[in-house]
């Protein structure tokens, strides 16, 4: 076991790619199983938000882009789910993970979409934060992971735009329309930074996932990523960053900023955000809604197959 | 009746039926048994309101008073609508989905084959569109339709239910009025009761494949023509409407 | 609690333009081959990303050994992934 596990640390310094056949020890697998899950959790949870809004999209277009956004998200749950599968877990355990509150989603999700322009701030800031998650995840050390990021990341870019996009329109509109827009900003800035989970230092699963190449960032190094690219953007349309302590700190190049609110993030992790229940009611609804449906196409399955092989049989 | 309010009447109902039906299938979002299936309704009302934008845009141009599709789209009250009844109902469970996708595809199917022979040239075009994506919503719904018919004793019981509420609202598919009338001497519309026997042909085989009885048919709703529509669309349009109507003056 | 059905697993194969390969784009969940064709169109030609699509289910696809050593074929280790489903358990067996 020992020699083994030697075998594969020094095919993974070499950077070798694992693929679902190799030797791996159980915890590389178990730790990848509960990353992948997860995070194809947290897209077809993320559908819901966004969805709250396809009704009332102010334009034809804004209604197409919208859900053409959500339909990738929905795209992007399916490819992890079946990069998930090559390890061992089926798509009917991890949901049963995600019902029973074992296994997680991204945090973001759990907070509320109230207006319109929550959809811009939503494509902009939280798409555009799990772009730059997303970047770096493309040079992870699993396979199947690994090519369903590259997937991901070559169709995530339309989706930050979007939102993007929504957010200038408004800024650039009445002043409704301004005040709606910067208030979404300040509602899912925060949220936004925090999707890049604790610090490094408090991060519990860390040194395993960067001895493994799982991780190739730390969330820090991610977290500074995106506030220097959307500080700018923001200024460009001329939306306020809601945060007093954010300033350009010419020695290192980088915004300096506020502290985050750790005690926030962990009572939202925990079950104590605004929409927690909510999001899970929602997909254990739909999810028991829809098992008259699979048990109806499985039933058929059979059917077919009895008929092929009572044909094949009789010749 | 001029050539053209006939013309703007026909690109408004065709526009109307798809805005609606996109509207309906767009609800299901995040709604799917099963997560792929939640792509492909999202992915059928893409192309719904896809449609509709053209054929709202072309019902603008044709108008000529410098509207354009969304002004159509979000401006307009509840009778001043011509989108058929069956595309405003509910979808009570995926099987009162797929029953109205069965009926309302297999009628698209036959009306776009013949309509991209129209002799207005963006009738055509849209219609050639049109077919393609057609084609492979029946495919889906017919398919489903005998998955469902063929499944268990719950999924037959439950796919009957919802071919028997939905058989009243097909008859109106076919109405015409001198809307029709007119533009079919221009080469320009289709003639729907030729239409009827093989929609009606193409509907029976799939339910008898799905081992489902056909409805008898009875008592058959109609007013779209006349703007006269269920209790649902009013409540389709405060939704989708909300945030024009809120912000008058707003650009989106 | 009812065991969940999530439809089988199937291996999905695009080829992007007439004349090149067939390339493994991913997989995808369906009860039948119909089923199957519609939602690989779904989930990976949304872009236009191909022209032909092959789909197959995963337990058709026999996988070799990246042990080098392992010059014998091994019938139980040839599935692709190491997947629980594959093998078909009796009805009524619990906690399997």
């Amino acid at each position: 076991m020992e020699t083994n596990n030697t075998k594969f640390q020094s095919r993974i310094d070499e950077g070798e790619f694992v693929e679902p056949k190799d030797d791996m020890p159980d915890a590389y697998r178990n730790h990848l199983i509960r990353q992948m899950s997860q995070h194809a959790h947290s897209e077809v949870i993320g559908m819901q938000p966004e969805g709250n809004w396809i009704s009332r999209a102010p334009s034809l277009r804004a209604k197409q882009i919208l859900l053409a956004k959500i339909q990738d998200e929905g795209g992007h749950g399916l490819y992890l789910y079946s990069a998930a599968e090559t390890l061992g877990i089926t798509r009917s355990e991890m949901i049963n993970q995600l019902h029973s509150g074992k296994a997680k989603y991204s945090n973001i999700f759990n907070y509320p979409a109230l207006t319109w322009a929550d959809i811009g701030a939503i494509g902009w800031l939280v798409d555009g934060a799990a772009i730059v998650n997303q970047i770096s995840l493309q040079r992870t050390s699993y396979g199947p992971y690994s090519r369903a990021m590259v997937r991901i990341c070559k169709e995530e870019s339309f989706h930050q735009r979007q939102g993007y996009e929504i957010m200038a329109k408004m800024m650039k509109g009445t002043k409704e329309q301004q005040e709606m827009a910067q208030d979404a900003m300040n509602r899912w800035w925060w949220p936004a930074l925090m999707m890049f989970g604790p610090h490094d230092s408090d991060s519990p699963h860390s040194s395993d996932a960067f001895k493994w190449k799982i991780k190739r960032e730390g969330n820090d190094e991610l977290r500074q990523k995106f506030i220097d690219k959307t500080v700018q953007q923001a200024e460009v349309i001329g939306l306020t960053i809601p945060d007093k302590e954010l300033k350009w700190n010419e020695k290192k190049n980088i915004y300096d900023h506020g502290e985050i609110d750790w005690n926030e993030f962990h009572q939202v992790i925990n079950g104590n955000g605004p929409c927690n229940k909510q999001r899970m009611e929602h997909h254990i609804k739909y999810h028991e809604e829809g098992a008259w449906v699979r048990e109806a196409a499985e039933a058929y399955k059979k059917r077919k197959q009895n008929i092929e092989n009572l044909t094949t049989a009789s010749i | 009746m001029k050539k053209q309010e006939a013309l703007y009447d026909y690109a408004l109902r065709l526009g109307d039926n798809s805005l609606v039906l996109g509207h309906r299938l767009a609800e299901l979002c995040s709604k799917g048994p099963i997560l792929e299936e939640d792509l492909a309704l999202t992915n059928m009302a893409l192309d719904h309101i896809g449609r509709a934008q053209a054929f709202l845009g072309y019902a603008a141009q044709v108008e000529g008073k410098n509207k354009t599709a969304d002004d159509l789209a979000y401006k307009r009250g509840e009778r001043s609508f011509y989108n058929n009844l069956i595309m405003e109902l509910p979808d009570k469970d995926f099987a009162s989905t797929i029953a109205r996708q069965l009926i309302v595809s297999a009628f698209e199917f036959f009306l776009y084959t013949e309509l991209m022979k129209s002799k207005d040239e963006t009738i055509a075009a849209i219609s050639a569109k049109a077919v393609k994506e057609v084609r492979y919503h029946l495919a889906h719904s017919s398919d489903w339709t005998c998955r469902l018919g063929e499944g268990t004793e719950l999924s037959h019981t439950k796919m009957q239910r919802a071919i028997n509420d939905v058989w009243m609202f097909t008859e109106e598919l076919f109405e015409m009025n001198e809307v029709d009338k007119l533009l079919i001497k221009e080469g320009i519309a289709v003639d729907l009761d030729s239409l009827k026997p093989q929609w009606l042909n193409h509907i029976k085989e799939v339910i008898e494949e799905a081992t489902l009885v056909l409805p008898e048919s009875g008592y058959m709703q109609t007013g779209s023509r006349k703007g006269i529509h269920t209790e649902y669309l009013g409540h389709i349009l405060s939704e989708m409407q909300y945030l024009q109507r809120a912000y008058p003056t707003a650009q989106w | 609690m009812a065991t969940d059905t999530q439809l089988d697993l199937w291996e999905v194969f695009i080829q992007p333009k007439s004349g090149n390969r067939y390339a493994h784009a991913g997989s995808i969940h369906a009860s039948d081959k119909k089923m199957a064709i519609q939602n690989a169109r779904d989930i990976y030609t949304r872009r236009g990303e191909g022209t032909s699509i092959w789909v197959v289910p995963s337990n058709c696809i026999i996988a070799s050994n990246p042990n080098d050593e392992d010059m014998l074929f091994e019938p139980s280790n040839d599935k692709v992934y190491r997947h629980p489903t594959f093998y078909e358990m009796p009805e009524g067996a619990k906690n399997i």
